[in-house]
Formats: structure tokens, sequence, C-alpha cells
């Protein structure tokens, strides 16, 4: 508690030496439109009067939490991280563009992904302009570019070393069965080796909420994704 | 294959008192026996055989014929679980290439490497593994004995104390007071006692409204307090009263025969009431020569293996290992890392880092659930913990259900991981 006033303290002390702020920009909201028109809108509404589609309506994205407008079906895999903690902001929305389902599996949201980081922060920055007051959105997020890029093409190369996998599977399935019955907790058997890696980066980089998986994830270096990801790509 | 102790005396008829057999059963291979088929010691005999794909004897020595876990009871206390899903057998275990013998072991002849069963069967080891739990130390609360555990439980170890300690809180009258002695530190899963208390607050609420709970803590503060301080606010108004030594929490004796404990030489009467005395290594540690003068049994930190004998792992409760919290998720952990050290001896195979981890649920109320955990690595001559993590008091309703329903999942997914 005494730690985390002082966290608290601390960043106030330090946002307040910032510039106030309008809103850097992210990219070229006239080009993000047109990628809207191509990428998104098939699904999804923005603007004054849009409603829900296929897709949630998509004003007043950044800021709110995963899974949280009346009125929309959302997947359980939503609706959990959601709960779990997920809010959208720049970085969470940049990953879930990337690659959907490395950041909330099992969403309903059946894109493939953008894999172009310019082109995503090109449509991010269209999108957020139907936000409420971006202005008012802090610096530190989402309006600040994350400068590593989620995953380097190198890490996503890596073969994992499947038999070490298995050895440290025995840390995952304390939790997660083996056999892929999901109660309460997720499956992870069979999951596509690339999913996973994605996704265990998310939790390493906090993009993901959960605390458990954040822990686990942070002490696992990129060989030992590659190997669990080979590994549980094998299972049934 | 499971060897019950009758079975084994009907067996053998010729009756000289010791049996060899296993030891012929071995045929050569290197043989590891595990004595205590709890968290710690089902798992490590389980990942044995599964991992060493035949090239391993494992015997594995439990002396109850099944296991009730302590985990989840709690929630048996408060109506959330049956009793049969806390109870597992051993039968996959012994389908998966483990010799089950359900015996007590009572000796260990750490010269000769070799175990002696109280039915009188002896068993050789090339490497033992010692996962017994806990046992109780004598005279921690005066006036209680193991004798005094039917008039006042300590439902600390799993099975028939647990059930009895719910037949007498629902047996209370109307308004009438649970105590609780809690335990000092170091104890087997540090919030249990205070979850036990949310999930008997939560049953009297239904049953006995007006009744009452004291705990009394020889502890300052306990495991997870802001977050069960205001669970207890927030659903179970004035029920629950903790008492710290400052109000006299620490000086405590109980009457067992008369209902009484005595606070600070008050005597109070109560209506029932939970004794969880002091603890340490489960006795068979002790009698191998494997404790120290704490009462735990100390290993070193990269392969809990014990420092009195190299060919002795330590596991769970009985462990002193440094920073791990004494809990099933650790004796789960440590399993896992001595198998593959025991492996790495006896049959050559891979031996990577060791890591380990803890997390652990507690459930405050039916759908509010919190939990906290950290991850562990050995740093000197020690296990210390890397990284943690707790749950925040004031978190919303969807986010505790979304806890409290993982705990099940907890549940569901490490009992398979321990009995398969
Ligand atoms: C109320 C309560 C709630 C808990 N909740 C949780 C929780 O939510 N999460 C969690 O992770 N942990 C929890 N725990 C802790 C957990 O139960 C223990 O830490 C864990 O069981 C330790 O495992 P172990 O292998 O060291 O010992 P145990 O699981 O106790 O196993 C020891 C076994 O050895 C056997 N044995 C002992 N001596 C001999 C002998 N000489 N010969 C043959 N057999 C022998 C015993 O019969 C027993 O089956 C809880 C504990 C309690 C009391």
């Amino acid at each position: 508690m005494a730690r985390r006033t002082l966290l608290a303290a601390l960043f106030v002390t330090a946002a307040a030496g910032l510039a106030p702020a309008a809103a850097k920009e992210i990219g070229d909201p006239q080009r993000g439109a047109e990628l809207f028109a191509e990428e998104c809108s098939a699904c999804h509404r923005i603007g004054p009067g849009a409603e829900h589609a296929v897709g949630p309506r998509l004003n007043g994205v950044f800021g709110r939490r995963a899974g949280s407008l009346a009125g929309f079906d959302y997947s359980r895999a939503m609706l959990r991280m959601g709960n779990e903690g997920l809010a959208w902001t720049l970085p969470t929305l940049d990953a879930y563009v990337a690659n959907p389902r490395a950041l909330v599996s099992g969403t309903h949201m059946s894109y493939a992904g953008l894999a172009d980081a310019a082109a995503r922060s090109d449509l991010l920055s269209f999108i957020r302009a139907y936000s409420d007051r971006p202005q008012d959105i802090p610096e530190a997020e989402p309006t600040a570019r994350k400068t590593q890029p989620v995953l380097t093409e190198a890490v996503m190369a890596l073969r994992g070393d499947s038999e070490f996998g298995e050895y440290l599977s025995a840390e995952c399935t304390t939790c997660h069965q083996r056999d892929g019955s999901d109660l309460g907790i997720p499956s992870i058997a069979g999951w596509p080796a690339e999913d996973f890696v994605v996704a265990m980066h998310a939790y390493r980089q906090k993009l993901r909420p959960h605390p458990v998986m954040q822990m686990m994830a942070s002490r696992l270096n990129e060989e030992e994704i590659a190997a669990l990801a080979a590994y549980f790509a094998m299972l049934e | 294959m499971i060897l019950t102790r009758r079975a084994l005396i009907a067996g053998s008829a010729a009756a000289t008192g010791l049996v060899y057999a296993p030891a012929l059963l071995g045929q050569g291979k290197p043989r590891v026996v595990v004595i205590g088929g709890g968290a710690g010691g089902a798992t490590v005999a389980r990942y044995l055989a599964k991992d060493a794909a035949g090239a391993l004897d494992v015997t594995l020595v439990e002396a109850e014929p099944a296991y009730a876990t302590c985990f989840f009871s709690n929630l048996y206390l408060g109506g959330l679980r049956d009793f049969d899903s806390l109870v597992h057998g051993y039968d996959r275990l012994a389908a998966g290439n483990v010799t089950v013998i359900n015996d007590l072991a009572t000796a260990v002849d750490r010269e000769a490497r070799r175990v002696t069963l109280a039915g009188g069967q002896v068993l050789d080891y090339d490497r033992l593994v010692l996962s017994p739990g806990i046992d109780f130390v004598a005279d921690s609360v005066p006036g209680w004995s193991l004798a005094a555990a039917d008039a006042m439980p300590h439902a600390y170890k799993g099975g028939a104390q647990t059930e009895l300690l719910k037949r007498m809180i629902q047996a209370m009258p109307q308004g009438g007071v649970f105590a609780m002695v809690a335990p000092p530190n170091p104890y087997r899963c540090p919030p249990a006692p205070y979850e036990r208390v949310c999930m008997i607050a939560h049953l009297l609420n239904q049953t006995n409204p007006t009744a009452k709970i004291i705990i009394l803590d020889p502890k300052e503060k306990f495991s997870k307090q802001a977050l069960f301080e205001e669970g207890w606010g927030k659903y179970y108004n004035d029920m629950i009263q903790w008492i710290n030594p400052e109000f006299g929490g620490a000086d405590v004796a109980v009457r067992p025969d008369s209902m009484e404990v005595v606070i600070e030489g008050e005597v109070q009467k109560v209506d029932c009431c939970n004794v969880i005395p002091a603890q340490v290594a489960g006795g068979i540690a002790a009698k191998a020569g494997l404790t120290d003068a704490s009462g735990w049994a100390p290993v070193h930190p990269d392969s809990m293996k014990s420092r009195v004998d190299g060919n002795i792992w330590i596991l769970g409760d009985s462990s002193a290992q440094g920073d791990m919290p004494k809990s099933a998720f650790s004796a789960n952990s440590q399993a896992k890392v001595a198998a593959m050290a025991i492996r790495g001896e006896l049959i050559g195979s891979r031996v990577f880092p060791a890591k380990y981890s803890n997390s652990c649920w507690s459930l405050i109320a039916p759908e509010d659930g919190v939990k906290l955990g950290a991850s562990y690595e050995p740093s000197g001559d020690r296990i210390a913990s890397v990284d943690s993590f707790i749950s925040d008091t004031g978190e919303d309703a969807a986010l505790r259900k979304l806890t409290y329903e993982e705990s099940f999942g907890w549940y569901a997914g490490i009992t398979a991981d321990i009995f398969g």
C-alpha cells in the first residue's frame, strides 16, 4: 500500500512537469479512414449515431474496458479479459488489431490481423478521433507510441525445443489441464504455436491483464516461450 | 498395482515377519521409494513413472487408502463442496506404473538405504523421497493434545477431522461461540485459517446468524489480512472478532473437557473450538534424522535434495527451503523439480534449471475469490521469491467472481496433475 501511494505520487509529479497535452499524433487519420473502410467497416460502425453491427460500435473505444458495452453479445473470452482488467489503450488496441486471437484467444472477431505497424497506427489514429476527448488521455497511454514492436521477427522465427517445453510445461499444468478441460481456467492444449508465442509475450509486456500469467510469463525468456509453444501445440 | 496391508499380510503366509519382495520386483532397475501420497509425494511418483517410461522402479507408500485434500476443505465447511469431491484415490497412479503400497512407513535406515513399513515389509531404495506433510508440536497449546482432537478438532490434516469439525459447527446452539486457536508461523497454508473463518461465517450466516466467531491469534499479522478484513466487514458484519497478541491472542490455553478457552487467565465458555497447533515436519522425517532444530527438514534449493543425506529428497510442507509457503501448489511445484533431478541422477536424463511457483486462491464468500502468488528460484542456499502479486482490496464483483471460478479450475487442474 505504502509503496503504491509513493508510486502514484511520483507519477503525478512527473506528469505535472509535462506540457499540457494535446494528444500526440500517432498516425495519419486520413489514411486510417481508408483502412477502416477496407478492413473494418464490414462489421463495425463508427461515428455519430453508430450502432452495434456484427461487431460492437467503436465510438469511445479508447479507455474503455474490453467487453463492456451494453447490448452487445461478446464472446466469453472477451468478457473474461474485460473482467480481468483489459482496457483498450493504444498498446492493447495495437496488439489486438495486429493479431486478435493472440491477445484475446477465443474472440469472435474473425479478422486475421493487420501486420503492418504503420497501417495500424494510421487506423488507430482514425478510430481515436471518435473517442471522448482524446486530449484528456494521459501521455503515457494511449498516445505514447510503444518504442518496441510487440514482437521481432527473430522471436517469431525461434524454433522451440519441445522436450525442454515438456519440462517447463509442468509449471503450466498445475492449472491448465493437459487433457484440454477448461473449467474456470482456459485450455492451452493444442494451441497453435504462433498464437501461443504472441500471447505469452503479450503477458510479458503486460498487455494481457492476468496477474498470475504476467508473473509466469515475465520470467520465461524467448527460448522458453518458444519451447512451451512447441510442446503445447503438439498436444491433442 | 495397489498393495494393501491386508493383502500383503495374507500373501506372506510364511509370516517370517519381514518381506523383501520389491527388491526382487526391481530387477536391477534403479528404485525410488516415495513416502507420503499427498500433494508432493503423489506428484513426484507420477512424474517419475511417467517421464522415466519404465526405466525406474517407483514405489509410493501412503498410510491412508485414499487422500482427502485439505485444500478446498474450507469450501466443504462452508457448504460449497461436498466431502466426496475432496477425496482422491490412487488407482490412476497405480495404472501408470507406480507401485502403491497402503501402509505406514515406520523407519528409515539411511545406511542400508531401507524403509520399514508397519506391516513388516521392507523396501530397499536407491533414492528416497519424503513428503509426509506436517505433525503437531506437543503442548504448543496448553491443555490440547492429539487425544483432545475429538473434542477440539484441528481439521488441519484432511479427512475425518474436517467432517467432525463441520458436524460440531452445525450442532452449535443459536447464538453460540466458535473459537479458533490460530497457529504461529511457519505453518501449512498461511491464509487457510482465515479462509476457514470466512466459510464458517458463511455457513453460520444462514443457519445461526447470531453466532459469534473469535480467532485467538499468536501472530501480529496474517496472510492476505487486508483482503480478509475487508471481506469480514462486507459479508459477516460483527460476527468475526480477531484477537491478536495485544489483546491476549498469544496467551491461550484450552480445556477440552469443559469446552473452555482461557485467554490471559480469563475463562471463556465456547460451543465449538478449532485448535490449530504449531507445526513441524511429518514425524518420519525427524525419525530419519533429516530435520534440524527448527523441526523442519533443510534441503538444497536447486533440487529439493536433503542437506543431510544425498540419497534423500524432501518435499512440501516438511521441507525447509526458504521463501515458499507450505502449500499444495508449492509441494506440486517442488515435486517436479525433484523428479527431474532424480531422473537425471539415476538414468541420466536432461536436467534443466530449477524454477518454482506458487499461487493461492482464497474464498471470502461465494463468488468472491482473491489470490496471491509468487515465482521462486534458487538463490544462494535458499529458494527465494523473484516476483509476486496479490489481489487488491476494492476489486469489483466481476473480477472477484472470475477469481472464484478460477480457483475451481485450479482445483481440478492440480488434482489431475497430482493423481493423474
Ligand atoms: C484448511 C486448509 C486449506 C488449504 N488450502 C490450500 C489451498 O487452497 N492451496 C494450496 O496450495 N494448499 C492449501 N493447503 C495446504 C496443503 O494442503 C498442504 O500444503 C499440502 O497438502 C502439502 O503437501 P505435502 O505433500 O507436503 O503433504 P500432504 O499433502 O499432507 O501429504 C502427506 C501424506 O503423507 C502421508 N504420510 C505421512 N507420514 C507417513 C508415513 N510415515 N508413512 C506413510 N504415509 C505417510 C499422509 O497420510 C499424507 O497423505 C491447505 C491446507 C489446509 C489445512
